[in-house]
């Protein structure tokens, strides 16, 4: 793209501008071709096996590919039937999508202040750097590590529990702290707040710093700059890292089974059951469905800004 | 413009390093793993199996008393069955058990051991072979039973033989009863019944395996206990008998008895351990681990018996006909002659053959974790650490009162679709 720009067809004869076009972007084309074919061979053709499958038979110990479309009507079993109480997909679609949605609220607006904070108030590139780095320390253990860490915490005989006792705020335990959706959502949370920071920081230090200074001496008060000027021009960010949170938390399914005791249904769960079981096809028919319901999330969400139009 | 379109090109060219990169690792990967084929030893068997059985120690016994070099390949049990059916080249010997058969024979990767090249075939307890305790007793056979998928009809036969052929689906190896584990200490009364795990007494506080075909199954021993229904299996339900069952654990969970469900090992114990459950369906070794931490903890025999695991060896069908089949007999035989057996039993576990166990286990030991008798000695793991005082005796005593009150084996059951469907129905409910 770059290259078409600085050349200019005018200089040339229009047959030889029209050759140099076509090597142009040939060239253009190699140098996309080895990503191309990495994505192709590595997303899209399993993603293409994976719909072929989703349409098998199956019994207990394999795979039969003729066309059976059991692996959907299983899924939806009940949907229609049980009226007006909701089927198992649907109560569990909504269970993580509630989740989903909690989370991703969470992780945006603790994610959209810290990134603020490294991008307005701390004005040396090495303290950026520094206070960026501490942000990544929740990483620097395995997720299972860092999951398994809140339970001396919140447990019934866990520090927060024998603190508040201790206090006297409280005189038995409180249940609701662990193995429910507030420990599911606040590990989540905790996981992947670190993806929001990280593309929102990205954006908002690309503010050209004149603009605020404009603003504030045309007499915009602070709310007015940030919400004019900050967040809009923030929104690439926010898409991005909204996009990272949500197909995170829609897959989830270890958080989820950790966290809710095993307790709480996941779309990622249903999957991960399925696949136990060695019952593949209806495993696939269930991705495709959750792969569905996250392209419409995702598609919804570049709706709102068009991530391509303003990186 | 133009500097955005820079931009661009900066980025698309950092995500091909990016791409590069990756290549680079899983080449890496490959150039690694190929010298390995050619290592200086070369009787060499890749062990798939649960973390259950794969004990270093063994594998150290092993190598030095045959020269056999055991690479462990440890999965969860599910993954287990999965890698079989779908990766049948990946291993040499499987470890696994008795209730996976039922897939793993029809996909026909697994190769049977012939049975006359068992030493101690004839020696194998008849809890195997028979359904019997070595004193003639009759054990419960509901579920997939060792004994009723012990045998095929011939080598290549995917059908299972009712009379003994030479044509075995597993070697036995290990085997055992389990039942729930209790807090003492937190639940200050005597316990005797499956009826107590939903006891609303213990709202909050309660768990299950959360395997769905052994999850029911504990299930139904609640529901049998407390006089809702008598099943004719409770290792192959009906459909209703399915829908029931999951009714009565539906109910509850929605009244909140169960604390969380649990799926690994150490899950259970960490549970147990901070006293977030008092009562729950546990493993022998895991009741062990949490007492070994302090804390009271009881493997409580019940008055309806327990429910019962067994394991055993067999072959890819990718071995068969090499040399690394007469290894896999060789390691085998050494399995069964009996050192490895009394690190099994050690542990809480039963060893196949027990003959050759007791030759290797101290006459205080065998008292202690086979004929029910109170330790003259402290007891030891097999890594040293204290694990009983002199004087304790084991929970459920001798070998004949745990395993003679077995009831039913772990199972998968002919409608096993269905009840995956219903046991994500009651996750979501």
């Amino acid at each position: 793209m770059a290259v078409t720009i600085e050349t200019s067809p005018d200089s040339v004869a229009p047959a030889e501008g029209a050759l140099r076009k076509l090597t142009m972007r040939s060239i253009a084309w190699l140098q996309a071709g080895p990503m191309m074919l990495v994505f192709a061979l590595f997303f899209l053709l399993p993603l293409v096996l994976v719909v072929i499958v989703s349409a098998w038979d199956y019994n207990e110990y394999e795979m039969i590919p003729a066309f059976s479309f059991r692996g959907y009507t299983d899924t939806f079993e009940g949907c229609v039937a049980n009226l007006p109480e909701l089927c198992t997909i649907l109560k569990t679609y909504l269970k993580t999508l509630k989740l989903c949605l909690l989370t991703w609220g969470l992780t945006l607006l603790i994610g959209f202040w810290v990134a603020y904070f490294l991008a307005f108030h701390v004005r040396s590139k090495t303290w950026q750097i520094v206070l960026s780095l501490l942000c990544t320390i929740p990483f620097w253990t395995s997720n299972v590590i860092r999951m398994i860490a809140w339970i001396p915490l919140l447990g019934r005989n866990g520090l927060v529990n024998q603190g508040l006792i201790g206090a006297g705020f409280i005189n038995k335990p409180v249940e609701w702290l662990l193995f429910s959706e507030f420990s599911v959502v606040l590990a989540l949370v905790h996981l992947f707040t670190f993806f929001m920071v990280v593309p929102i920081f990205n954006s908002m230090i690309r503010i050209d710093k004149r603009l605020i200074e404009a603003a504030y001496d045309a007499g915009a008060s602070g709310w007015q700059t940030l919400v004019n000027i900050v967040i809009p021009l923030s929104k690439p960010g926010i898409v991005i890292g909204s996009i990272f949170v949500i197909t995170i938390v829609m897959g989830d399914f270890v958080t989820i089974g950790v966290m809710g005791g095993q307790q709480i249904a996941s779309a990622g769960k249903i999957i991960e059951s399925r696949l136990s079981a060695l019952q593949f096809p209806a495993a696939a028919a269930n991705a495709v469905i959750l792969l569905g319901i996250t392209i419409i999330i995702i598609s919804a969400l570049t709706r709102i800004v068009d991530v391509r139009k303003e990186l | 413009m133009t500097d955005r379109s820079k931009k661009t090109s900066i980025s698309r060219r950092s995500l091909l390093k990016g791409a590069a990169g990756v290549a680079g690792l899983a080449g890496s990967g490959t150039l690694l793993s190929a010298p390995y084929v050619h290592a200086a030893d070369p009787k060499v068997l890749r062990y798939l199996g649960t973390a259950v059985n794969e004990g270093d120690e063994i594998s150290k016994k092993c190598l030095a008393d045959t020269g056999i070099k055991i690479e462990y390949i440890t999965a969860t049990t599910d993954d287990v069955t999965k890698r079989v059916i779908t990766q049948p080249n990946s291993f040499d010997v499987l470890d696994t058990e008795y209730f996976s058969l039922k897939k793993l024979v029809p996909s026909g990767n697994i190769f049977p051991l012939d049975a006359r090249k068992i030493k101690e075939f004839d020696n194998i307890t008849p809890v195997f072979t028979k359904g019997e305790l070595p004193n003639g007793k009759k054990i419960g056979g509901q579920g997939t039973a060792p004994w009723k998928v012990l045998y095929l009809e011939g080598a290549n036969s995917k059908t299972f033989s009712a009379t003994p052929t030479e044509y075995v689906t597993l070697i036995p190896t290990v085997y055992n009863a389990d039942t729930l584990g209790i807090r003492p200490d937190l639940i200050k009364r005597p316990i005797s019944s499956w009826a107590e795990l939903l006891n609303p007494e213990f709202k909050g506080k309660a768990s299950i395996l959360n395997i769905p075909s052994i999850g029911i199954m504990d299930a139904a021993l609640v529901v049998e206990a407390t006089g809702q229904y008598k099943y004719a299996d409770k290792g192959n339900m009906t459909k209703a008998e399915i829908d029931l069952t999951m009714k009565v654990l539906t109910e509850a969970k929605k009244a909140g008895q169960f604390r969380a469900f649990w799926k690994d090992f150490n899950e259970s114990v960490n549970l147990m351990a901070s006293g977030e459950t008092v009562i729950q369906s546990m493993w022998s070794p895991a009741v062990t681990k949490v007492r070994s931490m302090g804390i009271p903890c009881v493997f409580q025999p019940l008055k309806e018996g327990y429910r019962s695991w067994a394991s055993g060896f067999c072959v890819s069908k990718a071995v068969a006909g090499g040399p690394k089949l007469d290894w896999a007999y060789e390691f085998v035989n050494w399995y069964l002659s009996g050192w490895a057996g009394a690190y099994l039993n050690r542990q809480g576990y039963y060893s196949a053959v027990l003959s050759t166990a007791k030759a290797n286990m101290t006459e205080d030991e065998w008292g202690y974790w086979m004929e029910g008798k109170p330790a003259k000695n402290d007891i030891k793991a097999p890594d040293g650490t204290l694990m009983e005082k002199a004087g304790a005796v084991r929970d459920g005593g001798s070998y004949e009162d745990r395993m003679g009150n077995v009831v039913c084996w772990n199972a998968v059951m002919d409608e096993n679709d269905y009840m995956v469907r219903k046991w994500n129905e009651f996750i979501a409910a």
